[in-house]
């Protein structure tokens, strides 16, 4: 029997159902996901920032944290540590509901986008029929955090870092839209489980032609530009802004927006890994049945996890090579370069579903 | 701006891109053959100094501890943050006559920034630059430096 998260989940749930009463089982499944999601969570900050930290130094020709643990593997676990213990500070003069509330925003919405997303098949925690816009809606949301946050600190450069943030995400969400757009119209569903089921023959990143190509680099800049990283990270830009809308922030605070983008970064690109490489379907050639057989035998949550790591990967890649836009600059490329393209793209990519173009 | 100009722009950024991130990319594989940062604490034996690199200023004395410098203060005139004072002495010469020569030059390295300023002034190249940093001390005072060794004199010709 071939491991799959898909029957864990089946076996859980039948039992509770058949030992319990519906809404007794109903809130110990609510529980389970919770902890399984703060769980990811934790895990995911620790691989990724571990992850960006070698990926870094690895191509600047360093060495990268070495010191704590085999080659510096926990360096993480201790600084999370270390962020745990600090004090939580709140300076005397900030808004201090919306000071403290502003963190746990952004860490929520990360958490909620997380539900449509399917980790391998059929393990999901809500397959809403409104999948996609779902994800896009709420993770458009984050930016009021940030703003709250800049807003909060009653500090200019919080401020600034904020209002940037807020003219950033509100014009990359539009090129990020459209090009998911392009693959919601070559699918035809909202639905993650019918965007995955639809490339059942080959991912829409190859079988999709020249829309399906160019709407995933349209895709990857605007969500690299939407998870405030470098090098679109003006509203952090460490040496204009001394840390953008979290410069207030310390301890454990920091650290919830710090682990948000991590997770954030985490989400688009397991949209993108969903949208344009087929989620967790596994890489089938044609008719070569002995290949596709030995793919199939690779469980799909490794597939889903190597494919959303190898965006993450890219998106780190962009980071550490480009340095950092202008806000002109910045809303010039959206505006006169992506966003043209994206809408022309569309208008491509709806000829080609018509036309049956596809594979 | 016209459609073609449009396209060979967006043709020419991609372009560049890439090859950024083709370095990049290089870089990122070829990582575990070469680092070009220094494992300081644990290659402290083996450790290849750059040849510019400045630790701090110091007077070169010969063997029969004698040095170059005359006195003249180019150096601490030089100094944009006043890290050098030297304190000068009229040594008397075998035919009766005065002349000016080093008591005490003074380095405070706590305030010295390297800027090679010093060293570039003067004019019988009596002080240069060590490739020591290691200088941290318990005591700020341990900083401020005699440079000229106890009972050395100018060497003979040095004008």
């Amino acid at each position: 029997m071939m491991f799959s998260l898909e029957n864990i989940t089946n076996s859980i749930h039948e039992w509770l159902y058949a030992n319990l009463n519906a809404t007794l089982a109903l809130i110990i499944e609510f529980a389970i996901i919770g902890v399984l999601v703060i769980g990811l969570f934790a895990a995911l900050g620790l691989v990724l920032i571990m992850m960006e930290r070698k990926v870094s130094s690895w191509m600047q020709l360093r060495l990268g944290p070495n010191r704590v643990g085999p080659g510096g593997m926990f360096q993480t676990v201790a600084d999370t540590i270390k962020l745990i213990v600090k004090e939580g500070m709140t300076p005397d003069r900030v808004d201090k509901l919306l000071f403290n509330l502003a963190p746990f925003i952004v860490m929520v919405i990360a958490m909620v986008v997380m539900a449509p997303i399917m980790f391998a098949k059929g393990f999901q925690i809500w397959d809403i029929n409104i999948g996609v816009l779902f994800v896009l809606a709420v993770s458009s949301i984050s930016v009021i955090g940030i703003l709250i946050a800049g807003w909060a600190s009653n500090n200019k450069y919080s401020l600034l870092g904020a209002m940037r943030s807020g003219a950033q995400i509100v014009s990359y969400e539009l090129s990020a839209g459209l090009s998911v757009l392009a693959i919601v119209v070559l699918s035809g569903g909202l639905r993650m489980s019918t965007i995955i089921d639809a490339q059942q023959t080959g991912w829409w990143l190859f079988k999709g032609h020249i829309p399906a190509i160019i709407a995933f680099v349209i895709f990857i800049i605007a969500v690299t530009a939407e998870t405030n990283r470098a090098p679109f990270d003006l509203a952090e830009a460490e040496s204009e802004l001394t840390g953008g809308f979290h410069t207030e922030y310390s301890g454990m605070k920091f650290a919830l927006f710090f682990l948000a983008e991590y997770v954030n970064i985490f989400v688009v690109c397991a949209i993108g890994a969903t949208l344009f490489l087929g989620g967790w379907m596994p890489f089938h050639i044609g008719n070569w049945q002995a290949f596709n057989h030995v793919m199939d035998y690779i469980p799909s949550s490794i597939w889903f996890f190597g494919k959303t790591f190898l965006l993450i990967f890219i998106i780190m890649w962009f980071r550490w090579t480009f340095p950092r836009l202008r806000i002109d600059q910045l809303l010039q490329l959206e505006w006169k370069y992506l966003l043209p393209i994206s809408m022309f793209n569309l208008l491509l990519a709806t000829v080609v579903a018509i036309a049956g173009w596809h594979f | 701006m016209g459609l073609r100009n449009y396209l060979s722009d967006v043709a020419s950024g991609v372009k560049s891109l890439l090859t950024g991130m083709k370095v990049t990319g290089r870089l990122f594989l070829r990582h575990h053959k070469e680092k070009i940062t220094q494992q300081y604490p644990d290659n402290k034996d083996t450790m290849v100094y750059p040849e510019r690199f400045r630790g701090e200023v110091v007077m070169p004395h010969d063997d029969n501890n004698e040095h170059a410098c005359t006195g003249c203060t180019a150096c601490e005139l030089a100094c944009p943050n006043g890290t050098i004072k030297i304190i000068t002495k009229f040594d008397v010469t075998p035919e009766g006559k005065r002349k000016k020569a080093i008591d005490t030059f003074i380095y405070h390295l706590q305030l010295c920034t390297m800027c090679n300023l010093c060293i570039e002034a003067c004019p019988t190249d009596a002080i240069k630059m060590a490739q020591t940093f290691e200088h941290s001390v318990f005591d700020r005072s341990q900083l401020i430096k005699k440079l000229n060794q106890e009972g050395s004199k100018i060497r003979e010709g040095v004008e």
